[in-house]
């Protein structure tokens, strides 16, 4: 049995496609399109598959973009689809930390891939993977270079949470004089507190996956982790727990939609 | 099926407008009133014909926003931005405003309202819980007595308040027998049909039509219902919708709560049972100003510290209506309900047993998918997906 999910995150569009122990997946960016973007996500995985729609018993999409993809079958949160990928991904793993392109999400289960609770950050970009985008552009780095260039820095306080003031503040340090690496340690700080801060109000986790675009960060999940006080871990798939998790959901409870 | 009678709720509030326009044409005065803690009585009982402001639309916030801080919680700014641009008929067509000190934003928004119309400011205690609370509240009321005399130029007498107290009363429990079908499950009506159904009465200008109506329409639902007809499938995570007033124009939660596959069962806040679940005492041997002093001071709402009822009032509702979620919808820079919200929260988890979500929102539609990701999210947890 043939399932698969598609994630349509703000920024890059994931999918899945599970039967029996295996799956494969495919990540491209969302552009400006997040139905063309899905739509090619789910064609790349047929064709590297050798698969046709009809082979397909369950198509769940998740993520931002859920409601502009015609193709599949239901749309599911990406709250429910991550805790469910995360129970696959790390067995025993309570709580999730999502920390995506636009949004941040502190999900706590019961431990076999059910919500229990959960709590997402405000509308602003404060806190997620856009606000490192920027940090990243106004220090002249690449998004991906963060934690290297931030390794064993001593952290710089970082006041601002908005996106746009914290911009300027970093200018500031850095026309002050201050190193880069103690800035960006700085920012990975202030984004893994405010993410304990909801993480605090739910209870505690046990075991935490940090999942997410933003678990690629090295920097970011060590503040988390201390922030938490409570092991939390990155597997190598864990961009991937939304699209797995929609794709696990999908052979559970197939549903098929007319077409 | 829909009940016929909604199309008559439906259209009430445009109806209504021109129906107090002819009033005041024919020589009847008009009392607006901002908040639950109004009195209505003492309107009726001087003859005017009571209506509500509390301000739910987005459109005139911009203009608001010139004057008054853009993070100041929409309610405040919609009210205040009616009044401003002239665009609320029962603004206009009011003779004289009540207003009460609720909380810091709307005393300090009504002092600049004050420009516009002659508006009383009652002065609410800060709590229920001291010995001089009531009295302080009695002499509120018996000062804005006076007040409505002098404005209005009549009397207020004990006869005319016995009368408006039983007929406020009496729509008090029309709209909780209203209000009560929902309890069946699955709810014979919506809860966007029954926010539409419930918000009107604050533009009824004749209160025994309004009654008549009400209780047509909770008659025709009990035949629906009777019939085994609902508008939701068995098994439909069925929520209670607590915090600050909602009203037509901003029912965003409201709708997509029941869009993604919830059904707003019951409303605690003071759009619904928190301002109806109290009678005033009809007792005849009474001062019927106590009376009404006492009844109005026990609305549990998140300005009054400490709020216990408010508490008190959810175990009860998650009982009575077999409650599923509790959502507690918190409208921006609300300090009061949003920081009582913890209380809340915890409230419900450690007395109710049913999850609890706080969604914290304007009038505005920016955070539609946002907020239709959590309200999915927490209807998709209900449901145990």
């Amino acid at each position: 049995m043939y399932t698969v999910g598609i994630d349509v995150g703000s920024v890059t569009t994931k999918g899945v496609l599970l039967n029996g122990r295996d799956w494969r997946h495919v990540i491209r960016p969302t552009g400006c399109s997040p139905r063309q973007a899905g739509l090619e996500a789910f064609e790349e995985l047929l064709g590297q598959a050798g698969l046709v729609r009809d082979d397909i018993s369950c198509v769940i999409g998740t993520g931002y973009g859920r409601i502009s993809i015609p193709f599949i079958d239901k749309a599911i949160t990406e709250i429910t689809c991550h805790a469910r990928g995360a129970h696959h991904l790390l067995e025993g793993a309570d709580m999730v930390v999502d920390i995506g392109g636009q949004d941040s999400k502190v999900i706590l289960t019961d431990g076999r891939g059910n919500v229990v609770n959960f709590a997402m950050n405000d509308k602003c970009a404060a806190g997620t993977g856009r606000f490192l985008e920027v940090i990243a552009a106004a220090l002249g780095a690449d998004v991906s270079e963060l934690a290297d260039l931030a390794r064993g820095a001593e952290p710089v306080q970082i006041s601002s949470m908005c996106t746009v003031f914290a911009e300027s503040e970093v200018i500031s340090l850095l026309a002050q004089g201050v190193d880069r690496g103690r800035i960006i340690a700085g920012i990975h700080r202030s984004v893994a507190s405010r993410v304990a801060a909801m993480a605090e109000r739910l209870g505690k986790g046990g075991l935490i996956l940090f999942t997410g675009g933003v678990a690629k960060n090295d920097g970011v999940r060590e503040f988390l982790a201390r922030e938490l006080g409570r092991e939390t871990l990155v597997v190598p798939e864990s961009q991937l727990a939304g699209a797995l998790g929609a794709a696990l959901l999908a052979r559970e409870k197939p549903v098929r939609k007319e077409r | 099926m829909r009940p016929q009678m909604m199309k008559i709720f439906e259209n009430m509030r445009a109806d209504n407008a021109l129906t107090v326009q002819n009033a005041k044409d024919n020589g009847f005065k008009v009392v607006g009133m901002f908040c639950a803690f109004s009195p209505q009585e003492l309107v009726l009982a001087a003859g005017a014909l009571p209506v509500s402001l509390c301000g739910t639309r987005q459109e005139p916030i911009p203009a608001a926003e010139k004057t008054l801080p853009r993070n100041l919680c929409p309610l405040i700014k919609s009210s205040f931005g009616f009044a401003v641009t002239d665009t609320c008929p029962y603004f206009r067509a009011s003779d004289f405003v009540i207003a009460e000190t609720t909380c810091d934003g709307k005393k300090k928004m009504f002092e600049l309202l004050a420009q516009y119309k002659p508006l009383h400011v009652m002065h609410l205690p800060q709590g229920t819980d001291r010995s001089g609370a009531l009295q302080w509240w009695l002499e509120e009321m018996n000062l804005l007595k006076e007040r409505l005399e002098e404005h209005l130029e009549v009397t207020i007498n004990q006869e005319d308040l016995r009368a408006a107290i039983k007929l406020s009363n009496r729509e008090r429990q029309a709209l909780k027998n209203l209000l009560e079908v929902n309890r069946l499950d699955p709810a014979p009506l919506t809860g966007m049909d029954m926010l539409t159904a419930i918000w009107v009465r604050g533009f009824n200008v004749d209160k025994e039509e309004g009654i008549g109506l009400i209780e047509q329409l909770t008659e025709e639902i009990r035949n629906i219902a009777g019939q085994g007809i609902s508008p939701f499938a068995k098994g439909t995570p069925r929520i209670l919708l607590t915090g600050c007033p909602v009203g037509t124009g901003c029912e965003k939660v409201v709708r997509l709560l029941e869009e993604c596959g919830g059904s707003v069962v019951c409303y605690e806040n003071c759009t619904g049972i928190k301002t109806l679940e109290y009678l005033v005492d009809e007792d005849e041997q009474r001062d019927p100003m106590e009376a009404i002093a006492e009844r109005y001071l026990q609305i549990p709402c998140s300005c009054i510290s400490p709020n216990p009822g408010r508490l008190e009032l959810i175990s009860k509702l998650v009982a009575d209506y077999q409650v599923d979620g509790v959502v507690d919808l918190s409208w921006q820079a609300c300090h009061t309900y949003i920081v009582e919200g913890e209380l809340v929260r915890r409230h419900v988890r450690d007395n109710c047993g049913v999850p609890y979500i706080q969604l914290e929102t304007d009038y505005s539609t920016s955070d539609i998918e946002q907020l239709k990701t959590r309200i999915s999210a927490f209807i998709e947890m209900l449901n145990g997906s």
